[in-house]
């Protein structure tokens, strides 16, 4: 059995109204236990697109499409997922829309799971690989800025740009008896 | 299952033709390789994106844009091989349901661009089958030009999400290439649709 510890969690319940501040219209996710709060509140908000992935890609893909038809959207994921996205950002690069992402961090800090850590370890730096901007939090105040930043970089200036949420912010993941 | 199976009989740009012959504003998101060509051969408009690249992508690309743009029609044209690399897309579509998208696989169960290697699709996995079981509205396989000529009408129509498999030669007509500057055919799509470029 798994079981959280938080050290806070209220940041958890600013990630969502700072997309909405940003006029986010399509939520695309692959499930995280950190993004589970703004997964539920995308989920009963009739006015967004909530759409779950069945890969992290899949939602380049999606939210290049919606920005053709004039909307915004963002992308959430945990670490793991940046490794399946990396040819897809090719899209990005070439096409120049608005990406945001937010991703939650594994194999960052007090990792029990040591199978987290190669993708953990390598997320920051394959993004930049990509050319997508990169800004850590690792404390709650931090969060909204960081989120309202990116969101102007990217909707104001066609860029791809993430937010990594840091395992110190999530809190330590524990197995537990 | 595994061995390669006959590919279909229809002429590839003959189907695109008679599937674009009535626009009426519909919204064309094509995959990388021959169904980017055979869609610019058919005539380029300003309602069409050509992917280049983020091969696995087109199903994905259509599914924003038909979801961002409720009140048009918009068709994905795309290849077996291209659709196969984003297959988990069939589910992630099939979840969501716009009725106003189709999905039109130009199906010649091969990798035409690098060397005619048979692709899934060519060693027997039913493309339309696998929609069909992933829950979308309307799913087809079509081998003949009355199939071609009844999809080009159901297209326009928002009545549920549709699959196509069109089962097509497995040839490598002279390539008509499209623009490759995906800025330029990003704002000139949303300028058509009365969006701003930022």
């Amino acid at each position: 059995m798994l079981e959280k510890t938080r050290q806070q969690s209220d940041w958890q319940d600013q990630v969502y109204p700072a997309l909405k501040s940003v006029n986010v219209k399509h939520v695309a996710y692959v499930p995280d236990a950190g993004h589970s709060k703004a997964i539920k509140e995308a989920e009963t908000d009739i006015d967004v697109h909530s759409v779950v992935l069945t890969t992290e890609e899949e939602g380049i893909g999606y939210l290049a499409g919606a920005w053709l038809g004039g909307d915004r959207g963002a992308l959430l994921m945990q670490s793991s997922g940046v490794g399946n996205c990396i040819n897809t950002l090719a899209l990005q690069c070439c096409t120049r829309f608005p990406l945001l992402m937010l991703i939650t961090m594994r194999g960052d800090w007090a990792e029990f799971n040591q199978w987290q850590n190669p993708m953990g370890q390598a997320t920051e730096d394959a993004l930049k690989l990509m050319g997508v901007m990169t800004w850590r939090a690792d404390k709650s105040e931090d969060v909204v800025p960081l989120i309202r930043g990116a969101a102007t970089m990217a909707f104001d200036g066609d860029s791809a740009c993430a937010v990594l949420l840091g395992q110190r912010l999530i809190g330590e993941k524990k197995w537990v008896e | 299952m595994g061995g390669v199976v006959p590919s279909g009989n229809l002429d590839r740009r003959e189907v695109v033709k008679t599937l674009l012959a009535e626009r009426n504003g519909l919204l064309v998101v094509t995959g990388l390789g021959s169904a980017s060509y055979d869609v610019m051969a058919a005539g380029d408009n300003d309602h069409n994106y050509y992917l280049w690249a983020a091969m696995g992508s087109a199903a994905t690309v259509g599914l924003g844009l038909a979801e961002a743009q409720p009140e048009r029609k918009a068709v994905v044209v795309t290849g077996d091989g291209e659709l196969l690399m984003g297959f988990g897309a069939l589910a992630t579509m099939a979840l969501r349901k716009p009725p106003n998208l189709s999905i039109v696989v130009l199906d010649n169960g091969h990798y035409g661009e690098t060397g005619m290697q048979p692709s899934h699709a060519g060693r027997g996995i039913k493309l339309d089958q696998v929609a069909q079981a992933c829950g979308f509205d309307w799913t087809a396989e079509i081998r003949d030009m009355v199939g071609v000529k009844d999809l080009s009408r159901r297209i326009h129509v928002a009545d549920g999400l549709k699959f196509a498999d069109v089962k097509i030669k497995a040839n490598n007509p002279l390539r008509v290439l499209p623009p490759k500057d995906g800025v330029y055919v990003k704002n000139r799509f949303r300028a058509v649709l009365g969006h701003a470029p930022n």
